[in-house]
């Protein structure tokens, strides 16, 4: 059974709101040259004790949409639209003071490069220390001791001796697991990560995933982890949200995407990945172009010009004239793409899963 | 840390020496080139005879490295000024940084009348500037683009772009003969009346807090914008704490340790004197001495004052070096 969402996609989400259920999200940026379109009706939910992946490439909108969460648009110049409900409660209605008190309480976030997420003149103690107790009345000494617990929860050996040390003196696989412990330290029930392993070792990748993991399993908490690096979504996603042009394009379970992906910019994204246990075929093959201008949107499909399917199909034209919507396909599995589903699992089957 | 002061102190007097040293030999220079002081000191027209008395005396007619010895000496030792002969002896002690023949004395007792003059001025100038340039800076940073922000930005500007002697002449001429506000400038001594001391000094302080205030609120305004753009400020932002806490903490602690440092070389370089602004309101300190030294040729007192100027610059600069290791935890001298 097909079912075609509106355009504000509410029908895939369901009136019962999940945990976290974001709803035609719309972050817009004014600027002298234009209206930045960086996010525009994207729709997604959570529920605790999952994670999702979110994919795309640089300007896609992943990063804008974890700061909406977080509510670090406030107080900018952005234009928000939609919803972002949490237990139900809309993020977007909240007062300043309100939305402060969500931060780092319920949510918790944890940024891309731990070297300068962290405050160079602090250490790390203080920092964890100062997070827990702006959303828990605690002495000093007892906030003390539940950041040296959480140091050593995240694995950082001497723990309190390392607790006084400055986040320069700590390795980068380190200094992501404070920034880990500090994210923690109130027990938050969702925990958006935006590019956690992308500025570390690819041997530290693996240890900081699966510490995110275990921590999941323990807290039960729900997990957003933004990332350019399907190898990692691979890994540690439940569900994924593939994001172009401000937009999401594929979205689903983490197996169907990826074993059954149809989207032409998915295709793009895996055939651009290298491969270490296949034989070379030769030439890794990138997405040709480049991102699209979020203030000059294409008008048909967005990822249209860069698409190289749709001058092999019927619906051709149609890509350059007007937007598809996001089609469910089944499960959770929903595309945005004018070629009709048959075909495009054809071309998946047949010439873009051999050829990967 | 004790180490790293210790190496930076020898450093330190190395630089001096060296200045010492340049600015000894431009002295030589003008005595040789220019003329002897001895006309300063004896009047119009004395005799040769008198003359080269007067050089024997002073120990003029030395080799050249000899002058220079006998006064490092007389810094470090203390010395008697003339060559021994009755009536000429005068005990020089240490640190002692040579005669004033135009005003017969020495310049050590010179320095120490004008030097608390010249401190007053940077002491009241300084605070002002700081706490001025800095809040003006911080609060345009936070309020970019706002009419507030723009004509605080309007007004430095003209701040850094108006000289001293031009700001000093026009407060000089509202405040003082137009408006009487305030009784032509005097020098009074903090000691013996404070208030008169403030009153005659608040003009000064202005003309040059203005200028450097202006530098500092810009310097303040970019440091803040840069600092607020920073990750870790997102990261105290999304940990929930509340603005003034993110601003007043994280962020000005990283925004105005830059301005520790100007701060420190500019009070440094301001306790050499004042030289446009003492002219300007008649204040007897450093600079003023510095400008009439000049202008009569007493090179004795341009250079004592030279090397005070020089010590009072090296011992800011490794002052600000050793306070930078205190606020950033990442410097660290071993």
């Amino acid at each position: 059974m097909t079912i075609t969402a509106d355009a504000k996609g509410a029908d895939i989400v369901g009136p019962d709101p999940a945990f976290l259920d974001v709803r035609d999200l719309v972050v817009h940026f004014p600027t002298d040259d234009g209206l930045v379109r960086s996010v525009d009706g994207l729709s997604f939910s959570v529920e605790r004790g999952r994670t999702l992946g979110i994919v795309g490439e640089s300007g896609s909108g992943k990063s804008v949409t974890s700061q909406a969460i977080m509510g670090l648009h406030n107080g900018t110049k952005a234009k928000l639209g939609g919803e972002i409900l949490l237990e139900g409660r809309d993020i977007l209605s909240l007062s300043d003071s309100d939305m402060r008190k969500l931060r780092g309480q319920q949510v918790a976030m944890i940024f891309q490069d731990p070297l300068s997420s962290l405050h160079p003149f602090y250490t790390i103690g203080a920092q964890i220390v100062e997070a827990y107790r702006v959303h828990n009345d605690v002495s000093k000494a007892a906030a003390k001791s539940r950041a040296i617990d959480m140091l050593d929860r995240v694995g950082i050996p001497n723990a309190a001796k390392r607790f006084d040390d400055y986040p320069h003196q700590f390795s980068g696989g380190m200094r992501q697991r404070a920034m880990i412990a500090m994210a923690l330290v109130c027990d938050p029930s969702l925990i958006i990560a935006d590019e956690p392993t992308t500025a570390l070792d690819v041997t530290v990748q693996a240890q900081i995933l699966e510490l995110m993991l275990d921590i999941q399993r323990e807290f039960n908490s729900a997990i957003i982890i933004i990332t350019h690096d399907l190898g990692v979504v691979a890994e540690i996603a439940d569900d994924v949200v593939v994001m172009y042009g401000g937009r999401c394009v594929e979205t689903g379970d983490v197996r169907e995407v990826f074993y059954g992906a149809e989207m032409p910019y998915t295709w793009g994204l895996l055939r651009s990945m290298p491969r270490l246990d296949r034989e070379r075929k030769g030439r890794l093959d990138p997405i040709p172009g480049t991102p699209p201008s979020l203030i000059n949107l294409p008008k048909g499909c967005v990822f249209a010009p860069r698409c190289t399917f749709k001058d092999k199909v019927e619906v051709g034209a149609l890509c350059r004239t007007e937007r598809p919507d996001l089609e469910l396909i089944e499960g959770g599995h929903a595309v945005r793409c004018h070629i009709p589903h048959e075909e495009r699992h054809r071309m998946w089957v047949e010439e873009i899963r051999p050829a990967l | 840390m004790f180490r790293y002061i210790v190496r930076r102190l020898i450093g330190a007097a190395f630089v001096v020496l060296i200045i010492s040293l340049v600015t000894f030999g431009l002295q030589w220079l003008a005595f040789h080139v220019g003329g002897s002081p001895a006309y300063l000191f004896l009047g119009k027209a004395p005799s040769p005879e008198q003359v080269a008395a007067f050089e024997k005396q002073w120990g003029l007619d030395q080799p050249f490295y000899i002058q220079y010895l006998t006064y490092i000496k007389g810094i470090v030792f203390g010395r008697v000024l003339g060559d021994g002969s009755p009536g000429s002896e005068q005990v020089c002690s240490a640190p002692c940084l040579g005669y004033s023949f135009q005003y017969h004395e020495t310049v050590t007792q010179l320095i120490k009348d004008a030097f608390p003059v010249t401190l007053s001025l940077t002491i009241g100038a300084a605070i002002i500037w700081l706490v001025s340039g800095v809040s003006i800076g911080v609060l345009s940073a936070l309020k970019k683009g706002s009419i507030a922000d723009r004509s605080a930005m309007v007004v430095a500007l003209a701040g850094v772009s108006l000289p001293v002697y031009f700001t000093g002449l026009i407060l000089l001429y509202v405040f003082v003969y137009t408006l009487h506000w305030f009784p032509p400038p005097k020098y009074t001594e903090f000691t013996e009346n404070p208030f008169l001391w403030a009153q005659n000094l608040i003009l000064p302080w202005i003309t040059i807090a203005f200028g450097t205030a202006a530098l500092y609120a810009r310097f303040t305004r970019a440091n803040m914008l840069e600092t607020l753009n920073e990750d870790y400020i997102r990261t105290a932002t999304s940990k929930g704490l509340p603005r003034r806490t993110v601003i007043g903490k994280h962020a000005l602690r990283s925004a105005l340790t830059p301005v520790l440092t100007i701060f420190g070389m500019d009070v440094g370089l301001l306790l050499g004197g004042a030289i446009l602004t003492e002219k300007t309101f008649s204040l007897p300190g450093l600079g003023y001495l510095t400008v009439n030294a000049i202008a009569r040729s007493d090179f004795q007192v341009v250079l004592g004052i030279t090397i005070l100027a020089a010590i009072f610059i090296v011992v800011a600069n490794l002052l600000v070096d050793v306070l930078y290791g205190v606020v950033d935890p990442r410097v660290r001298y071993e």
